[in-house]
């Protein structure tokens, strides 16, 4: 089904504002290959304009096949984050037949930069960028004390399984490549020790973070990929190299250190995660990019997708080569 | 076969074009000219480097397996072994291998990657 976005957001405009409230502004952001995102405002006479944010369903939506969560299940979410204290956009509509845009919900535009490189060379965040990874690690704490929420439906992964998924899918490819063979075979034997399982982002890293110049991380954007897993799955992620921007020096986003990050963590209420643990599940993040980049080069080699970006990002797999050799290297 | 002009600098020429027109472009199709751009830099990178970083790669693999063969035939059977567990991050010689294999491939693909073995900037 085919949505005209601009000639339906006057309606919610409406819908949102009330008597005589106006679409002020509409402007879609990022197109990902199933999920839209779009700015917009409300003005409506005698109240303050309000900043909003929708996002959308732009095709079909498997909930069995797929790793994402719904959209409804993504609005309940951020609600349960939001009450244990953990900087979720806050919900303001969830969209159902009468809007006419298919699966969507809105939230408040919370002001701040999402672009990594920004956030880890722009002089303007030079103030703010310390206390990122204490901040991190804070708010990780609080997504994982939270509760799931039922109606969000979501999926149990943990390290084994995340490695055998990864691995069928690598098989599946055909590709041969040495370093990820050799990532595979040392994770295997050097699988952490399971952890009590909790509430997780699943893609908590800078690029999904809105982060204020004044007072840091104002947003934990993107939360389709949440499932329940080993806390150390969100604090590896977010160390990820692909992630650091140029700064491989600041292993925590670009931006920070470790000790901030697994210091706030515990102080906030986590339970202790070793160092060792982390960089386990950092290889294995370096590993699942490294995989779902030969995963786009394939979209695009089958036909089913089109986009130049697509081949282009299977000559990222390298990049997640040289990382996991340097973390193996290290004894990981 | 002619000597003038080079493939690498025929990639050039299309990649200054498109940088030229980028300005004028919406901004999803700015990124994908910008990628294009990018695409053209790896072919150029691959047709001057690649040569040289095939056959040092094959040599390393020489080495490493103690047998001549090409190199799909020395990196299947290294994958093979890998996977079988027979070679590990304990066998001499085989990260560094490994290593030298992947950076002359970053130097293609992504020559501006900063890793942890990066020098500082």
């Amino acid at each position: 089904m085919s949505v005209d976005v601009l000639a339906a957001l006057p309606r919610l405009a409406q819908r949102l504002g009330g008597e005589g409230a106006v679409l002020a502004a509409a402007e879609r952001l990022s197109g990902g290959a199933s999920m839209e995102t779009w700015a917009f405002a409300v003005e409506a006479p005698g109240a303050a304009r309000r900043d909003l944010i929708l996002r959308r369903r732009s095709a079909p939506f498997d909930p069995d096949a797929s790793r994402s969560i719904s959209l409804s299940g993504e609005a309940s979410l951020i609600t349960a984050v939001r009450a244990t204290g953990a900087p979720a956009p806050p919900l303001v509509h969830l969209c159902d037949e009468q809007d006419g845009l298919g699966e969507c919900h809105v939230t408040q535009r919370i002001a701040g930069e999402t672009l990594g490189r920004r956030i880890v060379s722009d002089p303007r965040f030079d103030a703010v960028r310390p206390q990122l990874a204490r901040q991190c690690g804070e708010i990780l704490a609080q997504i994982h004390a939270t509760p799931p929420p039922a109606q969000a439906g979501l999926k149990t992964a943990d390290f084994l399984g995340e490695l055998a998924r990864y691995e069928e899918v690598y098989r599946a490819s055909g590709a041969e490549r040495p370093i990820l063979e050799l990532a595979f075979h040392h994770l295997k034997i050097h699988a952490p020790e399971p952890a009590p399982l909790v509430l997780l982002h699943g893609d908590f890293r800078n690029g999904n973070l809105m982060i204020s110049p004044t007072t840091g991380v104002a947003a934990v954007l993107d939360w389709e990929l949440s499932h329940i897993g080993d806390p150390a799955e969100d604090l590896g992620w977010i160390c990820v190299n692909s992630w650091r921007f140029g700064r491989p020096d600041r292993p925590v986003g670009g931006f920070g250190d470790y000790s901030d990050l697994l210091e706030g963590y515990e102080a906030a209420g986590g339970a202790p995660v070793s160092l060792k643990r982390l960089r386990t599940w950092q290889a294995l993040g370096s590993l699942k990019w490294g995989v779902m980049c030969l995963m786009m080069y394939q979209s695009w080699a089958g036909g089913l997708e089109a986009s130049v970006e697509r081949p282009m990002i299977g000559r990222r797999v390298s990049e997640t080569e040289i990382d996991l050799a340097n973390l193996m290297e290290a004894g990981l | 076969m002619i000597t003038h002009p080079k493939a690498q600098e025929l990639t050039t020429a299309v990649a200054r074009w498109i940088d030229e027109l980028r300005p004028d472009l919406d901004p999803r199709n700015a990124f994908l000219a910008r990628v294009s751009a990018n695409v053209l830099g790896v072919i150029g990178r691959e047709l001057t480097l690649g040569p040289a970083a095939q056959a040092a790669a094959t040599e390393r693999l020489t080495v490493l397996l103690d047998y001549r063969g090409t190199f799909e035939e020395l990196n299947a059977d290294l994958c093979r072994r890998l996977r079988a567990g027979e070679m590990t991050v304990e066998t001499p010689g085989l990260l560094a291998a490994l290593k030298a294999n992947v950076l002359d491939q970053l130097a293609i693909d992504q020559p501006n990657y900063r890793h942890e073995g990066s020098a500082p900037p």
